[in-house]
């Protein structure tokens, strides 16, 4: 069991043997000080249900607008996806990509992915292309950028509130909760428990 | 200091990016031959494919872009009649002489400072690797970690223009309109977390495993 005990350090190369930590604890790189295995409390159950809320917060924050922009008696509302086609109608089908991208896309394609993979593990089945979609995911983390957002809510509602009335609404607070979810289940997730569960492809 | 034991590269073994299984190098490995990862076939590579190369690449484009970003306005705001254009550097000094000092702050780190310090970190980086530089490398790779970690925050600004142009269209009384600043602002943003994701911090490692001369 070599290939369990035995880790390289993924930021310095260093090999070593892996000491799980006890829960709750994590283990670091003696040499370069990486994290390299954060031990969860009851990991399984917890990501499921954070990513289930998440999954439901996430669909209020885009059905809903969040904002509502009131100036001389004419009222404008955004929804999540508004801005995305405001930017293609203004012929910034980059900036429209972009943010598709990180708002929209890859937090529903996370969420949707965890619990692809957490349900059946739930019930003790391994679902099939686990090892492909874990893969998938970690490729993604840098690209979901909810909070990032959240930051831009909260400036834009500051620049604004001078020059006019900002309503907030509905999906602001879904928005606001699926924050402190979505990085209560990054960090409830322990990748090294699902890896161990990944059959060999040969 | 207390002398290490070698890394995993020097003893045959591949660490993969994405599960972190360790697999045994064959003997002839080449830069032509793919080795797949037996657990979740992801493409093993002892360091990363032409890290510094690629890096340099990166964090060249997103120096050239980084002046058209800050150069160009990154919207226009039309109001009965009167049309203003701000470029990221005149947004801050708006907020700075409406009081709000806070949220000028916060912009001018998360938009200036951010992606001007990422990339000469990364810079930095690259240098200390090619001169096989054995000077503090835990603080080098806490250096790489923050920019990785950071990288992000700057996209705030892109947001705000994303929803202020959705929240102010109001016809002649009030109308905001994205500019190609902002285009040029996100393609920084996006190339530098690039730029930071095709750094090996390993490399740092391997100039301390090569025997003295």
């Amino acid at each position: 069991m070599t290939e369990q005990t035995f880790i390289a350090c993924h930021e310095c190369d260093l090999l070593q043997h892996l000491k799980s930590p006890p829960p709750g604890g994590s283990a670091r790189c003696p040499r370069c000080g990486a994290v390299l295995h954060r031990s969860k409390r009851d990991s399984l159950n917890r990501t499921l249900a954070l990513s289930l809320a998440g999954l439901i917060l996430f669909a209020v924050a885009n059905a809903f607008p969040f904002l509502a922009f009131e100036m001389q008696g004419q009222v404008t509302q955004t929804r999540l996806f508004t801005g995305v086609s405001d930017l293609y109608q203004q012929g910034m089908w980059g900036l429209a990509a972009l943010v598709l991208l990180t708002t929209i896309i890859v937090p529903a394609v996370q969420l949707t992915l965890m619990l692809y993979i957490l349900v059946p593990l739930k019930f003790g089945r391994a679902p099939q292309h686990l090892a492909g979609v874990l893969r998938l995911l970690h490729n993604l983390t840098p690209w979901g950028m909810m909070e990032v957002f959240m930051l831009g809510i909260l400036v834009s509602v500051v620049k604004l509130a001078g020059m006019a009335t900002i309503v907030p609404g509905l999906a602001l607070w879904a928005f606001g909760l699926l924050i402190f979810v979505l990085a209560a289940a990054a960090a409830a997730l322990d990748p090294h428990l699902i890896w161990e569960k990944v059959r060999y492809a040969s | 200091m207390k002398p290490w034991p070698p890394s995993a590269a020097r003893q045959s073994l591949i660490s993969c990016l994405s599960c972190e299984l360790l697999s045994k190098a064959p003997a002839n490995l080449d830069d032509h031959l793919r080795m797949r990862c037996p657990r979740c076939g992801a493409t093993l590579h002892a360091r990363k494919p032409n890290s510094l190369a690629r890096t340099w690449a990166l964090v060249i484009a997103a120096f050239i872009f980084y002046i058209p970003a800050n150069v160009l306005p990154i919207m226009t705001v039309t109001s009965l009649g009167k049309t203003q254009s701000d470029t990221i550097m005149s947004g801050v000094a708006y907020l700075l002489l409406h009081g709000m000092w806070p949220l000028a702050l916060l912009i001018f780190f998360a938009s200036v400072v951010v992606p001007l310090l990422k990339l000469v970190i990364l810079v930095y980086l690259l240098i200390s690797v090619q001169l096989r530089s054995r000077w503090r490398p835990r603080d080098r790779t806490r250096l790489y970690r923050i920019t990785e970690a950071v990288g992000r925050w700057s996209m705030v600004d892109i947001y705000v223009v994303t929803i202020l142009v959705a929240l102010v269209h109001l016809g002649n009384l009030a109308t905001i309109r994205a500019e190609v600043g902002a285009v040029f602002f996100g393609a920084v943003v996006v190339i530098t977390i690039f730029a930071a994701l095709t750094f090996d911090p390993r490399l740092i490692w391997d100039r301390l495993e090569q025997p003295h001369e």
